[in-house]
């Protein structure tokens, strides 16, 4: 028997809670120009071009105010919640910083030789010539998003731009069916929300337009896109991804892919994904492990999947005699195409980036297009400020992004993901005969599922190592390596259910990459010797929300992660 | 040569565990350095006598100077010390761990424009100078450090140095006069040395008995508690058992609580986790106890034990309770 | 009344802390922060204002470091002081204990606060002492790990955990406190006090403008050195017992704390 953990949706109604009208007294809301809510690449990219076309037009600048953008992050700073492989298609630096070289971007450059390898077991590798178009990144720069966001956050701060770090937005302002602003967290709540004695309230931010660029799990998208309803029929999917940098001894001359094992190929058990490791300068690599969310064996652990690929003679060979020197974990929206909002704009408000669902998925790229879509929507805002001196018509955001490569990337490869419901093989020959055909066959479109809706069963125990510390590593001191002091008082920011059945207890436990979620002992313990661990066995789920790095998964299984307290998750340096 | 002048505490007639420790260490420096090792000691009270001073020989001063001077402050020191190291040309000054041994040392930095090294854990004389190793960045590394000029100002971390009665006898006693700096007369001790039992600061603590969940339940705290009252020692907490509500959260040790260095630490059913690592991984012994025999904790212990410490805990307190009588 | 709080610039705690080979200094590349104690020294100065007890005219926060430490004194200034002071001099770099506390204590004579706070220690430097540096130069009483102020009367009473107990110890001002972590509890910054910090006054003052001899700051005017950076002594790998017969078990355990001198 199995259950899916849709049936256990989590107690939230997002459109409800997230969404208001400005309460704080008319004299004490903080009025600027535009605010950006998040410092990823979308938001960044929007602010510096925002920044650069203010720079040309002195009377709006002056029409704007005293703080013409505000940038709100819920992280340290700009890159501490960043994570991503990454292999960036230069297009969006290059437009966003016409006269800067190449070689004085913030990345490690581009890296001409790629592999692919099918591993079939635990030992080999069968290497994939020529290497198939998706995985061809020639001219595309290595990347580290942290040091990326870090890098942009400078160039933003010396534009002008108020940067408020350690600041969440909570509460999406909305006045007469626009959006009027954000309203930022509080700080200082104890575990059952009590004011401690250090509690300071948020504020209302009004802007004349609100540019949601919250990446994958946005909190204010996904409440935006319910009140407006906006959303796609399709609904998203996302995959997990974690990953780790490590100081090597031999520097690595080429871009890694693989596919297959760890993951199981069987239909039943749906694991789609595939790995990358990535040389970052002479002397580290990033790898990572990415897993669709739409799994079904509950013993899976994306984290130790991981560990386990790090057994594997051609990667155990890159790492010999390294050093891990950062982790961490975050999801990428998947559905593609169709799974894009229908709208990605509101009176008052734009999405861009992952929060809108703007990644390829076969390519697994999305930074860039996070980055044009970033400058799109600043665009968009100006000439509509201009031309109107409102933001409630922000179609033209929309307009450019269908005439960009976004639009014709995202929908050629629109049914691409969708075919690996069917087990890896089935899937992989449908998703050739795509690529192949430009997208133009098998044609249709194809459905994408919501991943809660899955069911899960509990597998047999899989033989993930055990951590020594030095090659492998277990979750908590993952957490600790990610730079998380989260405070342990802080109100829980995760909604979920916490009486649910054995099998979407132990999947939430094993998805989770921070060990938020346990199964007590005695409750696994007590259900073994029931005879079977399916069969709907309520569990007390324990909850340690002070470990969550926010990578999203839990909102893909049915839970919800909402923003905890500003500042709070990892400091991520190098992911 | 006046080699090495250590600073002395004392309180209620008995000097402090730590000045003892710096004392032996600066006699037998004193010696490497083929020079003298003295003593100085502050105090407005009839207990710092003749014999109590002259005492301080058998750690290895043979010369301690005494003056009238406020206790308990540390910049009347200053004053005294900066003149007896200025007239007697000391190459150094040595304090054993505590809070006024950085004050004073620290004030002498200023008044004397000399080097100082802090939470100092080993001497050496090398040369015919001393060098200074202390740990630094979390512990994550040692340095070895000189001085430029004299004299140079060592602090040691506490329980740092040793106490040996090495010395050659009774120490020669000589007061001194000395006019203090009008601010240091400006800070006046109103009640000294209130002990607060009830909320015993773990940080202080010697010893801790430290309960993880492997207590089971809040009651598990118990056989902590008895042990660490057998031990003379406090009782500190995981994280995860004060999430539960089974022990306080100022007794919590770790990443998010408080960071101990303990002379022992006693740790009952608990894993080891970094997050719980890193609030204790410089007590100086570290004793686990716990059934699971991959718990990380095993790897950084002194002395691990594996087994139930349901069975462990009271025999052990029992055993404690007879061995100290 | 003015309140100085002396801040500082360290490095984040995520940010995993090395010396540079190259130069035997601390590696300060890399995220940095407001030095977490010295947030409790400006919440503390913020308390004294709120408390009513004296009036506090100004309260202004002195920070010595590098161009970047302006950082430090924007959220000083978010937190609730009135103006910033950077004092930044290439001639201050690689400067020791003795050295800071000279140069520290020049700049603060050229504001003649009434009352300076600091926190007691620093992420990076471990020194717990550079408050009683600073106040013997600039001839004022100090104390440090101080844990509760109370201004009564134009004096500080203050209650700090010393060897042997809490002391309570009066205080006349001018002085210089160093406060511990338990002292209170920092509070958060509001938006507005954030983004107004960039507005606030920071002054930039060089070694020579407040009077700072060269030949006694920087690498060259300092009076340590350090000779050598070793890794940290490895540990002896444990000792394990397997409980099979408990009595045996406790028996070895006493008899191990008593080898230590630890049943003393």
């Amino acid at each position: 028997m199995s259950t899916a953990p849709v049936e256990f949706p989590p107690p939230v109604d997002s459109a409800k809670e997230f969404i208001a009208a400005p309460t704080d007294p008319e004299d004490e809301r903080i009025e600027v120009g535009v605010v950006i809510v998040g410092g990823g690449p979308a938001g960044l990219a929007c602010a510096i071009r925002l920044t650069q076309l203010l720079a040309e037009d002195e009377a709006m600048l002056e029409a704007l105010g005293e703080v013409p953008i505000a940038l709100v992050e819920k992280g340290k700073t700009t890159g501490s919640h960043l994570l991503s492989g990454a292999m960036m298609n230069p297009s969006a630096m290059k437009k966003l910083f016409p006269d800067l070289p190449e070689e004085d971007w913030p990345t490690y450059g581009a890296v001409d030789t790629d592999a692919v390898y099918l591993l079939p077991n635990r030992k080999r590798a069968i290497p994939l010539k020529p290497t198939p178009p998706p995985f061809r990144n020639h001219g595309n720069h290595v990347t580290s998003v942290a040091q990326l966001g870090r890098w942009l956050g400078e160039k933003v701060e010396e534009g002008g731009v108020y940067l408020l770090g350690e600041t969440a937005a909570a509460t999406l302002l909305v006045e007469d069916g626009r959006v009027v602003g954000v309203r930022s967290g509080d700080k200082g709540r104890g575990r059952d929300g009590e004011e401690l004695s250090n509690f300071e309230p948020g504020a209302d931010l009004i802007a004349k337009a609100t540019v949601l660029c919250e990446g994958t799990q946005g909190h204010l998208t996904g409440a935006a896109i319910r009140h407006f309803e906006i959303g796609s029929e399709d609904p998203q999917q996302w995959e997990l991804g974690v990953k780790e940098v490590w100081e090597v001894e031999k520097p690595l001359d080429r871009v890694i892919h693989t596919m297959g094992w760890p993951l199981r190929f069987a239909a039943k058990y749906r694991e789609f994904g595939g790995s990358f490791i990535y040389p970052m300068g002479e002397d580290r690599i990033s790898m990572g492990l990415v897993v669709g969310l739409d799994y079904r064996d509950a013993r899976f652990s994306a984290h130790d999947a991981l560990q386990q690929l790090k057994s594997h003679p051609l990667v155990a060979d890159l790492i010999e005699g390294g050093k891990r020197v950062g982790w961490g974990a975050k999801t990428l929206p998947s559905g593609g195409f169709w799974a894009r909002p229908k709208r990605l704009w509101a009176p008052g408000m734009a999405i861009c980036g992952d929060g809108a669902g703007m990644v390829n998925v076969p390519t697994l790229k999305g930074v860039h297009y996070a980055m044009h879509a970033g400058m799109f929507a600043a665009e968009s805002i100006y000439e509509r400020l201009k031309a109107s001196g409102n933001c409630d018509d922000l179609s033209s955001y929309e307009a450019k992004v269908e005439e960009s490569e976004i639009q014709k990337d995202q929908y050629r490869s629109r049914n691409m993901r969708q075919p690996f419901a069917k087990g890896f093989f089935v899937g992989g020959a449908v998703a050739n005969l795509m690529e192949i055909s430009g997208g133009r066959i098998p044609g249709g479109r194809w459905a994408t599922h919501d991943d809660a809706t899955v069911d899960v069963f509990v597998g047999p125990e899989r033989d993930y190592p055990k951590p020594d510390g030095k090659t492998t590593f277990d979750k908590l001191s993952s957490v600790f390596a990610s730079g998380n002091a989260t405070r342990d008082d802080a109100p829980n920011h995760i909604r979920i259910q916490e009486k649910v059945p054995l099998e979407v207890a132990l999947m939430w436990q094993n998805m989770c990459p921070a060990q938020v979620y346990e199964v007590p002992e005695e409750e696994l313990e007590a259900a073994r010797r029931d005879g079977n661990l399916d069969g709907k066995h309520e569990v007390a789920l324990q909850v340690t929300p002070s470990n969550c790095v926010q990578c999203g998964a839990i909102t893909a299984k049915g839970g919800r992660l909402t923003p905890p307290e500003g500042g709070d998750g990892p400091n991520y340096q190098a992911t | 040569m006046s080699a090495i002048l250590v600073y002395a505490l004392h309180y209620e007639g008995e000097f402090n565990k730590n000045s003892l420790g710096a004392v032996s260490e600066g006699g037998k420096l004193a010696k490497e350095l083929g020079g003298e090792c003295a003593a100085v000691v502050v105090g407005e009270g009839d207990d710092l006598t003749d014999d109590l001073c002259a005492s301080l020989g058998n750690y290895g001063a043979s010369k301690v100077f005494r003056a009238k001077a406020p206790e308990g402050l540390a910049q009347p020191v200053v004053d005294v010390m900066a003149k007896v190291i200025q007239e007697n040309d000391f190459k150094y000054a040595l304090f054993g761990g505590g809070l006024l041994g950085f004050e004073i040392g620290a004030g002498l930095t200023a008044r004397l424009n000399a080097g100082v090294t802090m939470e100092v854990t080993a001497v050496k004389a090398q040369d015919g100078k001393l060098v200074a190793e202390r740990p630094i960045l979390q512990d994550s590394a040692i340095v070895d450090v000189g001085y430029v000029g004299e004299p140079g100002i060592v602090i040691g971390r506490l329980n740092a140095f040793d106490v040996a009665e090495d010395g050659d006898g009774a120490a020669e006693v000589i007061d001194v006069d000395v006019q203090l700096e009008e601010h240091s007369t400006k800070a006046v001790m109103v009640q000294r040395g209130e002990q607060r039992g009830a909320d015993v600061n773990i940080e202080d603590a010697e010893i801790l008995v430290a309960g993880g969940r492997g207590l089971g339940n809040a009651e598990g705290f118990e056989l902590a508690e008895a042990l660490a009252e057998a031990l003379g020692g406090a009782v500190a907490a995981t994280r995860a058992v004060v999430d539960a509500g089974w022990y306080p959260y100022a007794a919590q040790i770790g990443q998010t609580g408080k960071t101990v260095a303990p002379k022992l630490y006693l740790a009952a059913g608990i894993s080891g986790a970094i997050q719980h690592k890193v609030g204790m991984q410089n007590s100086e012994n570290i004793v686990a106890i716990n059934k699971d025999p991959n718990a990380p904790i095993f790897e950084f212990s002194d002395l691990g034990v594996v087994g139930d410490l349901n069975k462990i805990l009271p025999k052990l307190t029992d055993a404690v309770k007879a061995k100290k009588g | 009344m003015k309140i100085c709080v002396l801040v500082k610039e360290v490095p984040d705690a995520a940010v995993e802390k090395r010396m540079d080979p190259a130069t035997g200094r601390l590696d300060r590349s890399g995220e940095k922060n407001l030095n977490p104690f010295d947030t409790h020294a400006i919440e503390a100065a913020m308390q004294v204002r709120e408390g009513g007890a004296v009036e506090v005219d100004e309260i202004v926060a002195v920070t010595m470091g590098p161009e970047s430490a302006f950082r430090a004194l924007h959220k000083a200034v978010s937190l609730g002081a009135d103006r910033s002071v950077h004092l930044s001099d290439e001639a201050l770099a690689g400067s020791d204990v003795c050295a800071t506390g000279y140069a520290l204590a020049r700049v603060l004579e050229s504001e003649s606060p009434d009352l300076v706070l600091l926190g007691q220690q620093s992420d990076d430097g471990e020194c717990y002492t550079i408050g009683a540096v600073v106040a013997d130069h600039l001839k004022m009483p100090s104390l440090t790990q101080v844990i509760k102020i109370d201004v009564e009367g134009g004096n500080l009473r203050c209650e700090r955990q010393a060897e042997y107990g809490y002391d309570t110890v009066e205080v006349e001002m001018p002085a210089v406190i160093s406060v511990g972590d338990a002292i209170n509890e920092p509070r958060y910054p509001s938006l507005k006090a954030i983004m107004g910090a960039k507005k606030k006054q920071l002054d930039t003052k060089s070694a020579g403008e407040v009077g700072i001899e060269p030949d006694r700051v920087g690498e060259e005017g300092s009076r340590t050195s350090v000779l050598a950076v070793n890794p940290p002594a490895q540990k002896e790998p444990g000792e394990i017992i397997e409980d099979e017969d408990t009595n045996e078990t406790v028996e070895k355990i006493v008899g191990w704390l008593e080898e230590r001198k630890l049943l003393a």
